[in-house]
């Protein structure tokens, strides 16, 4: 799976970071620039994309706990 | 004796000052039953309480009774704290009461104070111990009832804000005999599957007995010892239970924890934005850095610098040409006084003058008589010339 939520807001924040010491040069920074706005896409996508998901935890005829879809009872 | 005559008010007041000068009448619990109960429209609750062989009047402030966790009325078995003391007025003792419960549960006020004390001593409310919950939880599990309005508000506010997370519920015995266990398998599961990144563990309102799970020393252990952060969502804001002093964080309200638990989606876009912007901006003042610096470096291009340079070495070459020059002037000029000088004391000069020079045959100069009186001949120079003498021995 592509990369985890976590992993790409904190990635992009470090991006930021470095753009804003200045301590990168022309080249550096356009390649970062260009990384930074993949990582704000995809975080956007992950969080736009994201669905519901609820599972309840039975045990199942082995005796093994296994994941259910749960719905609410109104 | 002396008969003491008092009057009715200063008996009355004397029996108050007699009865608040008592420690036992400021601190006490009674038991009894109510009867009489009446709810005054000031606020003000009148009751009696009873017991088998008698009765005792009581009173509860508006400021007082706003702290009951129950309704009272008549019947009701309960334990009522507070004060004994005199109302002059009507000239009897009543109870004035600040707190009241249902008799049933005194003794479980009585074992919940014991065990928190016990809890805290051995040192499972530490600050120090509490771990902090993870700031994007990509799964997040529940242990609770698996119907009832905990889990529907849990699961509500949670896809509401972060639904990028997966909720997993354990579906456990909140209440009754076997309710303290099925929490902790519930605990128990979850960190022996390492199934999730944060965990509440909670319950709806409901009554001391009814919370009672939350409270036992095997819920108040197996929180402590989840190595995943425990979210306590009991109840409702005013309940208090162990488990929320054992927990890394104490939520007062089921809906409260999934707040707690999960970061907002409208926030999270609102920054991811932020950054977007920053980044751009940044971008944008480095690259106009970057230009106005590439200007700089244009206005001295490799032929204007050659030109710069012939322009210094013209200027130099002029002033070295100048000094040279002045050197030169000057050293003519020393030349020449040290002519002037040498000519003054030449012989030549001195020679026009009419002065001669003898020379004897080596050519040396004879600058005595005596030498001339050992010689014949020597020459004599004169400016113009040298002829040969002799000389004339004798006297001069």
């Amino acid at each position: 799976m592509a990369k985890g939520f976590e992993e790409s807001i904190k990635e992009l924040e470090n991006i930021v970071n470095q753009l804003e010491s200045g301590d990168v040069t022309l080249d550096e920074s356009i390649k970062l620039f260009e990384n930074g706005m993949k990582l704000s896409k995809s975080c956007q996508k992950i969080l736009d994309t994201a669905e519901k998901k609820v599972s309840v935890l039975l045990v199942d005829e082995n005796g093994e706990m296994q994941k259910q879809k749960f719905e609410v009872e109104e | 004796m002396e008969k003491i005559i008092a009057t009715v008010s200063q008996l009355n007041n004397f029996v108050k000052r007699t009865f608040e000068a008592n420690p036992v009448f400021s601190d006490i619990w009674i038991k009894g039953e109510i009867s009489n109960y009446k709810k005054h429209y000031s606020g003000h609750h009148y009751l009696t309480l009873k017991d088998d062989a008698g009765v005792l009047k009581a009173v509860m402030f508006k400021s007082n009774a706003y702290s009951l966790k129950f309704l009272p009325s008549d019947g009701m078995k309960v334990m009522a704290h507070g004060r004994v003391s005199v109302y002059e007025p009507s000239g009897a003792y009543q109870l004035y009461i600040d707190e009241m419960i249902p008799d049933g549960v005194g003794d479980l006020y009585v074992a919940y104070e014991k065990l928190k004390k016990k809890l805290e001593e051995e040192g499972l409310f530490d600050p120090e111990h509490k771990k902090p919950l993870p700031e994007y939880p990509k799964t997040v599990g529940v242990v609770t009832a698996s119907t009832g309005a905990a889990i529907r508000d849990i699961i509500n506010v949670i896809t509401r804000r972060y639904p990028y997370a997966e909720i997993v519920l354990y579906p456990a015995q909140v209440q009754g005999k076997g309710a303290a266990e099925s929490i902790c398998e519930g605990i128990g599961y979850f960190n022996a599957a390492q199934a999730c990144d944060v965990l509440i563990v909670g319950r709806g309102g409901g009554s001391i007995e009814d919370l009672w799970a939350f409270n036992e020393e095997i819920v108040a252990y197996a929180i402590y010892n989840s190595e995943i952060p425990i979210i306590s969502a009991v109840g409702h804001e005013i309940d208090f239970t162990i488990a929320d002093f054992v927990a890394d964080f104490r939520a007062p309200t089921p809906s409260a924890g999934a707040e707690i638990a999960v970061p907002s989606q409208e926030e999270l876009f609102s920054h991811i934005k932020d950054l977007e912007y920053t980044l751009i901006s940044l971008i944008k003042n480095s690259i106009t850095n970057k230009r106005l610096r590439l200007k700089a470096l244009k206005l001295l291009s490799p032929k204007e610098v050659i030109e710069n340079n012939y322009m210094r070495l013209d200027i130099l070459s002029k002033r070295l040409e100048n000094r040279i020059n002045i050197i030169l002037k000057d050293k003519k000029e020393m030349f020449s006084m040290e002519l002037v000088r040498l000519d003054a004391i030449s012989p030549l000069k001195v020679m026009q003058r009419g002065f001669a020079l003898p020379v004897n045959e080596n050519g040396n100069i004879i600058k005595s008589v005596k030498v001339l009186d050992k010689t014949d001949e020597f020459e004599l120079k004169l400016a113009d010339g040298a002829r040969k003498c002799s000389v004339i021995k004798g006297e001069k």
